[in-house]
């Protein structure tokens, strides 16, 4: 019992039926069906080819955020500056993605590559401001946030990037594009083909599949590596689990801190990426508030307990949840709000889910000392 | 053990109480009593120009997406929701609405929208005119619109609707130049467009008309604020034209401009609401609003749509003539004798004896026409 409740996976699925269960309660309280409702939403998941595709879509950046999170976390930082990371990657993928015309891989390449700089190097000033003069990252990154925010707006108002008539940037070129065969699927040879494929019409020809899934899949894996396998890895989780230990004992924990944030923050910049290149609209609008990508991966991490492999997985969970409420609005009517309280409640109980093994390591003591009592109550004479 | 228990069950439910009252419901059925009334502020309520009045609806599905403002944006998202409630109100069609929580989403909210059934679907806001067009290409059999944009060669299934702006601002123009006793008003855009520029031209021309008429040497000057978010840019261009002798700034700016409104209110000056009725927002320093009433075009047009009128392939135009812009009836900051003028003149704009312009061009043009 105390076994099978230590196991982060067990707690986690336990979280996200409790997150549902409360949601059904809040749906029957509100007045709309509540098992119907939760039926929906996930028809509106899976239901479909064309949902499954989508949900995969939605989840990418959201994937790329929580990895980022997750190996900060492992480092022993708390990188609540994946959103500002995210907004930046994004702002120069579509500057740079906008003025490139080279060949496919190159400018692809490019594009990515210039994000994850730029939001390494973003992420690597809240290190160095930590490791050099020990500001907390949680200040440095929260004021950074806001800075990535309002540097997105200005950048989209310039002359030379801000397109006329929208409220955005140019696009990036179609040579950045990181979908599927986009133009193919467009031409009469690709609608041919697709006409006589009903499922991959409704996935490749309705929805943006793009290789940015794939590219987190093996994100996961190499930070998995990173972390488990190599001795930047071990150092990285040395400092983060005992920062004295991981100095006494040689490691250069300033560069260590550093690094860690910046190999965060390029994971954030690689997902805003993909992001720009692999959906439409394929550029950044000027924002009022953050889009919460950001701030998703924090969740994901957390509900993955920051395992780089469980990110996947939660990062599935969220972008579903995100893509079915819209289904779940329009179909049953109840506010996507909904889905937001089913999120939060999951990432709720799983915070509460410390609590549980210590539970089950109480329920095992209660036990035990009810059996010695019983013991001792078999042998009278040890009582006076 | 069992103490034990106990103990989390009543964190849980102690957890699950804090949760209730975090969970603020609107239901789609429940907005159309309270704010329908409001979003028709400017006309008579009902817009009956449109040749087609009764129709039956009853197994249409109509939908629309959000931008990214959300569904209670107090702006356009809004009155374009309470239009579709109307219209179901009216005729009996199912309407639903998706939210959109960032750019990316406006797409996969259209092919949602278009598994679900819908046979006309609405993008507001220009921001949503790319995802529109978009769509449109991949679903060629269903209906597209979208408010807010012309599109410069519309597709057969796509329907852009603009409003004629300038005619609202021009009598807000108007109003501004003849209440004025500084000799100078202002004028605060969000970012640049077509689309913010009918405003400003129609409002200078308004401007232009009053100082005519009423023998004024009212001057406008004009700043755009880039952003359609930014409150606190809004305020401090407001306070810069304040200063510099303004004492009434129309804006068109989205929610820069209530940095307007609460300049206004700070130093005491006037400001002019703009789609809504803002009067709400300052009562004492709001001195009129520009309507412009999403509800009233997103009804007609599904009414056109569900008579089966043919409604694709072009841009349609809702002024004052049908009600959808206009400005509030109360006028307590300004006299009778104003408020009568500035209908007189919408009287004229609707018998098409004033053109209010809304490009530069129409607009030099409109003053060399006025000496």
């Amino acid at each position: 019992m105390k076994k099978i409740l230590s196991n982060p996976f067990v707690l986690t699925v336990i979280a996200i039926i409790l997150g549902f269960v409360v949601a059904s309660i809040i749906l029957l309280l509100a007045g709309y069906p509540p098992v119907e409702s939760i039926r929906t939403l996930v028809e509106s998941m899976l239901g479909r080819p064309k949902d499954i595709s989508s949900v995969i879509i939605r989840s990418t950046p959201i994937i790329f955020t929580g990895l980022g999170v997750a190996f900060a976390i492992k480092t022993g930082l708390f990188n609540i500056g994946a959103e500002g990371q995210y907004v930046m990657g994004c702002v120069v993928a579509t500057m740079v993605g906008s003025m490139l015309d080279f060949p496919k891989p190159v400018a692809v390449i490019m594009v990515l590559a210039s994000a994850m700089l730029v939001s390494a190097l973003y992420a690597g000033f809240v290190g160095f401001l930590k490791a050099k003069l020990g500001i907390h990252e949680v200040i440095t990154s929260i004021m950074l946030n806001w800075i990535a925010l309002y540097f997105s707006n200005w950048v989209c108002g310039l002359d030379f990037f801000h397109k006329h008539g929208t409220i955005g940037m140019y696009p990036v070129n179609p040579c950045t594009y990181t979908m599927v065969l986009p133009a193919w699927k467009r031409s009469e040879e690709g609608q041919a083909f697709l006409a006589e494929n009903p499922i991959l019409k409704e996935t490749l020809g309705r929805t943006d599949v793009n290789i940015g899934f794939l590219a987190a899949v093996i994100a996961a894996i190499l930070i998995t590596y990173l972390l488990n396998s190599t001795r930047k890895g071990f150092e990285l989780r040395a400092v983060g689990q005992n920062i004295h230990a991981a100095r006494f004992a040689g490691i250069n924990v300033n560069r260590s801190i550093v690094h860690a944030m910046m190999i965060s923050g390029a994971l954030c910049g690689l997902g805003a990426g993909f992001y720009i290149t692999g959906q439409s609209p394929h550029t950044v609008a000027t924002l009022s508030a953050f889009e919460n990508v950001g701030f998703n991966g924090l969740s994901v991490a957390f509900i993955a307990f920051s395992s780089p492999i469980g990110c996947i997985f939660a990062g599935l969970l969220f972008g579903g949840l995100l893509y079915g409420g819209a289904g779940l609005q329009s179909k049953i009517g109840a506010p996507t709000e909904i889905i937001n309280i089913v999120i939060g409640v999951i990432v709720f109980f799983c915070a509460l889910s410390y609590l549980i093994p210590r539970f089950a390591e109480r329920m095992e003591a209660a036990r035990i000392s009810k059996q010695r009592r019983k013991k001792m109550q078999d042998q009278p004479d040890v009582h006076p | 053990m069992r103490k034990c228990t106990r103990r989390a069950l009543t964190v849980l439910g102690l957890c699950l109480l804090l949760l209730l009252p975090a969970c603020r419901f609107v239901r789609p059925g429940e907005l159309t009593g309270g704010s329908a009334g409001a979003g028709g502020a400017g006309g008579s309520g009902s817009s009956m120009d449109l040749n087609v009045e009764n129709v039956d609806g009853t197994g249409w599905k109509i939908a629309m997406i959000t931008d990214t403002g959300g569904i209670n944006d107090q702006s356009f998202n809004q009155s374009a929701w309470e239009g579709l409630q109307e219209l179901q109100a009216e005729t009996g069609a199912e309407v639903a609405y998706i939210e959109s929580k960032q750019s990316g989403d406006f797409n996969t909210n259209f092919e949602t929208l278009v598994d679900n059934g819908n046979t006309l679907m609405w993008g507001i806001g220009f921001a949503c005119a790319d995802a529109v067009l978009e769509a449109a290409e991949a679903n060629p059999e269903v209906n597209f619109a979208c408010v807010d944009n012309a599109f410069a060669d519309s597709p057969m299934n796509v329907t852009g609707v603009v409003f004629r702006a300038q005619e609202s601002s021009f009598m807000v123009g108007y109003i501004a130049a003849a209440v004025s006793e500084t000799q100078k008003v202002g004028f605060v855009g969000g970012i640049r467009s077509e689309v913010i520029e009918q405003f400003e031209y129609g409002y200078e021309a308004g401007v232009a008309y009053a100082n005519r008429v009423l023998d004024k040497n009212v001057r406008v000057s004009s700043q755009y604020a880039e952003s359609f978010s930014d409150a606190a840019k809004g305020k401090s261009i407001a306070n810069k034209m304040f200063t510099d002798g303004c004492d009434i700034v129309y804006h068109s700016a989205g929610g820069t401009g209530t940095g307007v409104i609460e300049a206004a209110k700070e130093a005491g000056k006037f400001a002019i609401g703009v789609d809504r009725d803002q009067a709400y927002l300052a009562p004492d320093n709001v001195l009129t609003s520009s309507l412009k009433n999403v509800n009233v075009a997103v009804k007609a047009v599904g009414k056109r749509h569900i008579a089966g009128q043919d409604i694709g392939g072009q841009t349609l135009s809702f002024g004052l003539t049908d009600d959808a812009v206009g400005i509030p009836e109360h006028h307590e900051n300004y006299s009778d004798e104003i408020y009568e003028a500035a209908i007189e003149i919408g009287e004229q704009i609707k018998r098409g004896t004033i053109i209010p312009p809304s490009t530069k061009a129409e607009l030099d043009a409109y003053t060399a026409g006025l000496k």
